[in-house]
């Protein structure tokens, strides 16, 4: 009894020794991020380089991070979140504009997705793109009938692949892909058209094996699925895991979205924060972020970086958008709005 | 040890219990009867009737129901053989296998189930198996199966140490004179062994069906999100939807549930220790 | 016949229960990173471990929140214990009702309801309210596992020892405590294992950058979990099982008394 006591103060004391660590000069800077979302070897650089300790923590969906951010219990400095959830932030008074002198780096995004970012952040005054993308299908060659071509979302509607199809388990990704097979747009706020998705979705249920967020990587690589609702980013990677995988945008069109970093308003360490995003944009760094993510990265100068050229004229990486119909940026559709959605999605879940 | 003046030694204990344990109950309360603006209302309760907020609820009901009728069966044979009621099991032999039912717990709660959902998987360990033994494929994952599954993975435990403690209480003489005067091995359990066990086998009822009844772990990892137990419900509320009104206001249902199964086991428990002896 | 039936049937219960343990170490030399496939055996998760700082930091986390959390559980609770038997009848069973409300719980309401009140102080969330909330589950274990030894603990030699001329306090530390000890002792036990394991609690109080091993996991789940958790999981595991062992190889009366009081309550 008494040894085991001693034992377990013994080990304790020891790791606690074990986690004196060093002190930084410069104070701290705290980031919210998506997980999975930079190579933690930029985060040890930024702190050796301007001896700055990062405090990083991550979420997975944009409905996760909100209410965190809101309630103000953790005072976040720099947090990534996609279009519509920015114009949400700033909507709430939730962010501060950016000092874009203080961010030098910034110029090296091109400028095209500076206006991309206009239809939610007008005169791009709060954010700075980080990584940009699609949602499409994956699907898995061989599991896929040689007679089927992948090109619909109706794909996963089908039948023959029933426990066979991930979804995405976040409200706004989920209707998109039920809004955009119905033909309706998917900001719609139109109560006929969402009762359709809605019955669209709660249609699919029994088909769907389960509803995913980051999972659907592991679970594609391990061929526990034929077909996946997936962010373009990922599809580098699982193919590089799994070459009997493809990604597809679907005909009906889908979600172009753009995550940004940007500033919260209560931060305590905006200086910081500054340094930290201005670093994110250098291109050395961009590269190492976009090599480890593979999420498509609005840094030209880091995508001139870019040595394979396979990679760099890839196709999933940097797709034309031009030639696909359909496309849209989600945007933020007011409380009542994202009420009516979780309502919705909260009636397909139980279902 | 009487003494005037030793009672007032709880006053740290009574402060930190009133800002830990009651503050903040009441705080949920306040949230639950309150709408957004603050002003009183009841419909963060009346939630509970709609669709999905009941089906949730039974759901949970259900299937931590289950799970703890499952627990009980597996339990009661196995702390029967663990305790010094299993004949040939020596004093010291017994405490070793006790350590090895209660060794697992000591690996993460959420690893373990996600070892689970490994070894479930469509493409998994078990299916893997199966298969080379050319038999049929099992189809659980993410279903409520699955869930029943890992509960009673995971609150096995609470189920047979209780029951364990509970039989090795009983006095081994009772057994033998019960015997003796004739009873068979029917008789003796159902007149002698459970009636005795009871208040072990009472609270490992409650062990554990109040953790399946409020989960949201197991739900989520093994039933791949398609299924939401009140616990799931809750979490999201809080965590998602960024509404603590509704979220608090289905902890109270949450919580009237469980006042009600503590109150109905006491109940239970004293009716039968009563008859016992 | 019955021998036979009673040893299946408990190497069938053992199966169910180590069958995720075994597959937890067996992932722990996978060469992949994914859970899907096996890639050939390494000790490479092993060896990153130690370089790995944030599992490392979550790590020191769980050890240092339990331990503090348990030791100050156990001073509190022994206290009020000790008080809670010189209570009235009427203060105590309102006292000890309270006690019980974090025990009975749901574990999800008693997260929400220390997230609000933290959140309603402006407490900024981080290592101390992960402590404070860990305190505050782990005083009722303590209480209750200390006041039945009170209970049966024989007054007169408490005064039998003041009557010889020992102070109050001399004759506590002489006489009740050596008595009581077995239930500080299982009650601290109890407090770590359950610190240690908590998910639910610490997920609703933690802030930016603390983690404890559940949290991590948990963060990991949604993402595909790093192998170098399974390495960690089955260094602990394998830890525990020595000290078990080792603890059981040394014959001692105190602690077959605590095996059979411990997780029972």
């Amino acid at each position: 009894m008494k040894k085991l006591m001693i034992g377990i103060l013994g080990l304790t004391c020891l790791f606690a020794l074990a986690g004196c660590s060093r002190t930084y000069a410069n104070g701290e800077v705290y980031v919210y991020n998506w997980g999975e979302y930079c190579d933690p070897e930029t985060l040890e650089m930024f702190e050796e380089e301007y001896d700055i300790k990062v405090i990083y923590d991550e979420y997975e969906t944009n409905e996760i991070m909100y209410p965190k951010v809101e309630a103000g219990a953790v005072k976040y400095d720099v947090v990534c979140p996609s279009d519509y959830m920015i114009c949400k932030m700033i909507e709430h008074d939730l962010l501060q504009e950016i000092n874009f002198d203080n961010i030098p780096n910034s110029t090296n995004i091109g400028d095209q997705y500076y206006k991309m970012s206009e239809e939610f952040d007008p005169g791009n005054k709060y954010s700075v793109p980080y990584c940009w993308g699609t949602v499409g299908i994956l699907y898995n060659k061989t599991m896929i009938d040689p007679e089927d071509t992948v090109d619909s979302w109706s794909i996963l509607w089908d039948e023959k692949y029933a426990n066979s199809i991930l979804m995405q388990d976040s409200v706004r990704d989920a209707f998109m892909v039920s809004l955009k097979l119905n033909g309706y747009s998917m900001n719609t706020l139109n109560d006929d058209e969402l009762e359709v998705a809605k019955d669209s979705l709660i249609e699919q249920k029994p088909l769907v094996q389960a509803y995913v967020i980051d999972q659907v990587r592991d679970k594609m690589i391990g061929n526990e699925a034929a077909l996946g609702v997936i962010y373009s980013g990922e599809a580098i990677y699982t193919q590089r895991e799994n070459p009997d995988l493809e990604y597809v945008i679907p005909k009906e069109g889908t979600n172009v979205w753009i995550d940004s970093w940007v500033i919260l308003k209560d931060a305590e360490n905006v200086e910081n924060a500054e340094k930290f995003i201005n670093f994110m944009c250098r291109p050395d760094i961009a590269l190492m972020n976009f090599e480890y993510i593979t999420y498509s990265t609005p840094n030209d100068a880091a995508r001139e970086l870019i040595e394979d050229e396979e990679i760099r004229n890839s196709e999933i990486a940097f797709p034309d958008l031009s030639q696909y119909n359909d496309l849209e940026t989600f945007i933020y559709l007011g409380d009542e709005g994202d009420e009516k959605y979780s309502e919705l999605w909260k009636k397909v879940k139980s279902e | 040890m009487k003494n005037k003046y030793i009672k007032f030694l709880s006053a740290p204990y009574i402060i930190w219990a009133l800002i830990f344990i009651i503050v903040p109950l009441l705080m949920v309360f306040y949230y639950g009867f309150t709408d957004k603006s603050g002003a009183f209302t009841i419909s963060n309760i009346t939630a509970i009737a709609t669709h999905e907020h009941s089906k949730a609820l039974w759901l949970a009901l259900y299937l931590s129901l289950i799970s703890t009728a499952i627990c009980i069966l597996l339990a009661y044979p196995l702390a029967m053989i663990l305790s010094h009621i299993g004949e040939n099991a020596g004093a010291n032999k017994d405490k070793y296998m006790v350590f090895i039912f209660i060794l697992p717990m000591w690996m993460n709660f959420l690893l373990r189930t996600i070892a689970w959902q490994t070894l479930l998987e469509n493409d998994g360990v078990i299916n893997s198996f199966l298969n080379l033994l050319h038999l049929p494929a099992l189809r659980i994952i993410n279903t409520p199966a699955a869930i029943v599954f890992g509960m009673v993975y995971n609150f096995l435990p609470f189920m047979v140490l209780p029951l364990v403690n509970a039989l090795n209480k009983i006095d081994i003489n009772v057994i033998n004179a019960a015997r003796d005067l004739g009873a068979n091995s029917v008789q003796t359990f159902l007149r002698i062994i459970l009636p005795l066990s009871l208040p072990g086998l009472i609270s490992g009822i409650t062990m554990v069906f109040i953790p399946s009844l409020t989960t949201f772990i197991v739900s989520d990892l093994l039933g791949g999100s398609k299924i939401l137990l009140i616990g799931n419900v809750i979490e999201q509320e809080f965590t998602q939807y960024s509404n603590w009104n509704l979220g608090s206001g289905l902890s109270i249902v949450l919580m009237i549930f469980i006042i009600v199964s503590i109150v109905l086991s006491t109940i239970f428990d004293k009716d039968m220790e009563g008859t016992a002896i | 016949m019955m021998k036979f039936i009673k040893k299946f049937y408990l190497v069938i219960i053992f199966i169910f229960l180590y069958a995720p343990m075994v597959t937890l170490i067996v992932f722990s030399f996978n060469n992949t990173k994914s859970r899907a496939k096996w890639g050939g055996f390494t000790f490479k998760w092993y060896a990153g471990l130690f370089n790995d700082s944030s599992i490392i930091q979550a790590l020191i986390n769980t050890l240092t929140i339990a331990l503090l959390s348990s030791l100050i559980a156990t001073l509190i609770g022994t206290i009020a214990a000790l008080a809670m038997n010189n209570m009235k009848k009427l203060s105590k069973n309102i006292l000890m009702g309270v006690t019980n409300i974090p025990m009975l719980n749901a574990e999800i309401v008693t997260g929400i309801s220390l997230m609000l009140l933290f959140i309603f102080f402006k407490y900024r969330f981080g290592y101390v309210t992960i402590l404070l909330a860990h305190i505050t589950f782990n005083i009722p274990y303590v209480i209750l596992s200390v006041a039945p030894r009170l209970k049966t603990l024989n007054p007169n030699i408490y005064e039998a020892a003041l009557d010889l001329g020992a102070n109050p306090l001399k004759a506590f530390f002489k006489v009740v405590f050596p008595d009581i000890m077995p239930g500080i002792l299982s009650g601290f036990l109890m407090c770590f294992t359950m610190s240690i394991d908590d998910f639910i609690i610490t997920h609703f109080t933690k802030g930016a950058g603390v983690d404890t091993l559940s949290t991590k996991i948990y963060a990991q789940v949604k993402k595909g979990i790093d192998p170098k958790m399974y390495a960690l999981s089955t260094l602990i595991f394998v830890t525990v099982l020595v000290l078990l062992i080792l603890v059981n190889y040394t014959p001692n009366k105190e602690k077959q008394r605590r095996l059979k009081g411990e997780k029972a309550k």
